[in-house]
């Protein structure tokens, strides 16, 4: 299975997701700069984390005008497998190619520590490996990680199974003190309608090694290599 | 040339956590009749078009496009010309 993963100017994660996917799941993956116009022979795209052209103006606003966005716009559309890791979640927000919009933590802290999730759909091609209502440990650092829905699109996000994370206690429950930063329903992350495309503000690839003092966030990957190897494939 | 004067600000209904804050500040500080706060932002933009009319269009297109998050955010602006 070929990754790609997006760089951005600012991008400061991307060595760590691919690090991950060659060291840790044995992958062939490559850097996309994000000036390119193609995604071509990739199986997986991920745009990683890190602060994309400084957050001027809103995270993500700016990088989602990149002549990439519209090469990985067409291969979302195409059933091709998104994974947009906290700014790369920000830049799918501003893309549309999820709903809703981030805002600042609702406390004005940067956090960066470890949270808890809850997993709330395992039916997806980067969750299969997990059980739902599963806690898995992962960390965030994120000044702007407040998600915001409108009432319809969260009750559409709700009905249709897209919340696949949730911010809780190590035993699972979800409190308004479990959530780091104010997001509505305590979500984490969400995927689309057709669960191709994930966006999470936690960062899995921080947590894929013992020691990093956590594996959980390789189950994440390990996820997709297997949705891929049972026949997960491009197109609908 | 015209000018343009945009003003971002948070749609109504979206809690302002920065607005909030600063409400809190001010209250501590003795303001006890500030009553609510929200924060935004102002942003110029001076720009070469044809008339009025165009300027103004093209600041309306780059709020939508760019300058505002139609999912949170409302804006205006004001266009003279320079």
């Amino acid at each position: 299975m070929k990754f790609g993963v997006v760089v951005f100017p600012g991008s400061n994660c991307d060595a760590d997701v691919k690090y991950v996917l060659e060291e840790v799941m044995k992958q062939p993956t490559d850097y996309i700069w994000h000036q390119e116009t193609s995604v071509e022979g990739y199986d997986c795209i991920i745009l990683p984390g890190g602060f994309s052209y400084g957050d001027y103006l809103r995270t993500g606003a700016i990088a989602r005008f990149s002549p990439i966005m519209k090469a990985v716009e067409e291969f979302a559309d195409r059933g091709g497998l998104v994974l947009g890791i906290c700014n790369g979640f920000q830049i799918l927000l501003e893309a549309g190619l999820l709903p809703g919009a981030m805002k600042i933590n609702d406390d004005l802290q940067f956090h960066c520590h470890y949270t808890y999730l809850r997993v709330e759909n395992n039916r997806t091609p980067f969750t299969n490996l997990l059980q739902e209502k599963q806690v898995i440990r992962i960390p965030i650092a994120h000044g702007e990680g407040n998600f915001y829905a409108d009432e319809e699109t969260l009750r559409e996000l709700e009905e249709n199974g897209q919340v696949v994370f949730r911010y809780c206690t190590p035993e699972g429950e979800i409190t308004p003190e479990a959530n780091p930063n104010g997001s509505v329903n305590n979500i984490a992350g969400i995927c689309n309608k057709d669960r191709n495309i994930l966006g999470m503000m936690p960062h899995p690839e921080r947590c894929a090694e013992e020691i990093l003092g956590g594996t959980d966030g390789s189950l994440i990957f390990a996820s997709i290599l297997e949705w891929w190897e049972r026949g997960g494939k491009l197109g609908r | 040339m015209f000018y343009g004067k945009i003003y971002v600000t948070l749609k109504k209904g979206v809690l302002d956590p920065q607005g909030s804050t600063v409400q809190r500040s001010l209250h501590a500080l003795g303001y006890s009749n500030v009553a609510e706060v929200r924060i935004g932002k102002f942003m110029e933009v001076k720009l070469d078009s044809s008339s009025r009319e165009e300027a103004a269009r093209q600041l309306d297109e780059m709020c939508r496009r760019l300058l505002a998050n139609p999912v949170i955010e409302d804006y205006t602006f004001e266009v003279t010309e320079v």
